[in-house]
């Protein structure tokens, strides 16, 4: 369902430099409190998790609630202490996992 | 006071009045004391203090769907001064919760942002617990016009 996610992360920092990630993912993100035109709830169906983490270390986690808006976008910040990959990872309602990496190298 | 004809029709339109508005203001109530709950649970029963956490938001949201949220708490993110969650809160939504951030050590500095919705003009909540246990929050008004839980 969901494309490829878009991730910005940069591509060089300094040992211990703090970054800004920014991801986006496309997800229609049902919040289950609307009718389709029979009036008939339509099912929630949402990305409910989020995390980043950095050589298996959590970086950033977000647990989702209906209210976040379709195609959730997120901006944090990440400890860069050497290089390495950052891995992405969505999990939606369904049990279906987006996973998306980016790598950074340390000058 | 005598019970006359004009008194009864008085005393009947006030009461009516008093209905209407009542059922009026329940759901919106119900769902600020929701918040409030589920702040006491995110806490665990400590009242939040003020101050370490800001909260962003634009004073007017023209469109409800997509509102851009920021918030940020000061700390070292190291040793004990050190951010554990912050979750956010909108208190006129059909369900107020919007979302808990986790941060680490790792985490650099306790920042995000995200967009979120609102079904109406309401308070957007932010609450911060420290590693140490205190917690912290802030609360900005948020103006929709149009709101962005359609049905």
């Amino acid at each position: 369902m969901a494309s490829k996610p878009r991730i910005k992360v940069p591509k060089s920092a300094s040992a211990g430099e703090v970054i800004t990630i920014k991801t986006l993912i496309s997800h229609e993100m049902e919040s289950g409190q609307r009718k389709d035109k029979d009036g008939n709830p339509i099912p929630r169906k949402i990305i409910n998790k989020f995390t980043c983490t950095f050589e298996g270390e959590t970086v950033f986690e977000c647990d989702l609630d209906p209210a976040i808006s379709a195609n959730p976008y997120f901006e944090f910040n990440a400890k860069v202490p050497a290089s390495g990959t950052f891995v992405f990872t969505w999990l939606d309602d369904d049990g279906s996992v987006y996973e998306a990496e980016a790598p950074i190298e340390v000058k | 006071m005598q019970l006359t004809r004009r008194n009864v029709l008085g005393l009947t339109a006030g009461a009516a009045a008093f209905a209407v508005a009542g059922a009026r203001v329940t759901p919106a109530l119900a769902s600020a004391e929701d918040a409030e709950k589920m702040i006491m649970e995110f806490t665990g029963g400590v009242m939040p203090g003020e101050g370490k956490v800001s909260l962003n938001t634009p004073e007017i949201a023209e469109n409800g769907n997509t509102v851009p949220v920021s918030v940020s708490v000061e700390s070292a993110m190291e040793g004990d001064d050190l951010v554990e969650s912050v979750i956010i809160f909108a208190d006129g939504n059909p369900s107020p919760a919007v979302a808990t951030f986790h941060f680490t050590e790792m985490s650099g500095e306790a920042l995000a942002t995200t967009r979120i919705r609102l079904a109406k003009t309401q308070n957007v909540i932010a609450v911060a617990k420290m590693k140490d246990g205190s917690v912290f929050m802030d609360k900005k008004q948020v103006k929709v016009t149009i709101g962005g839980c359609g049905g």
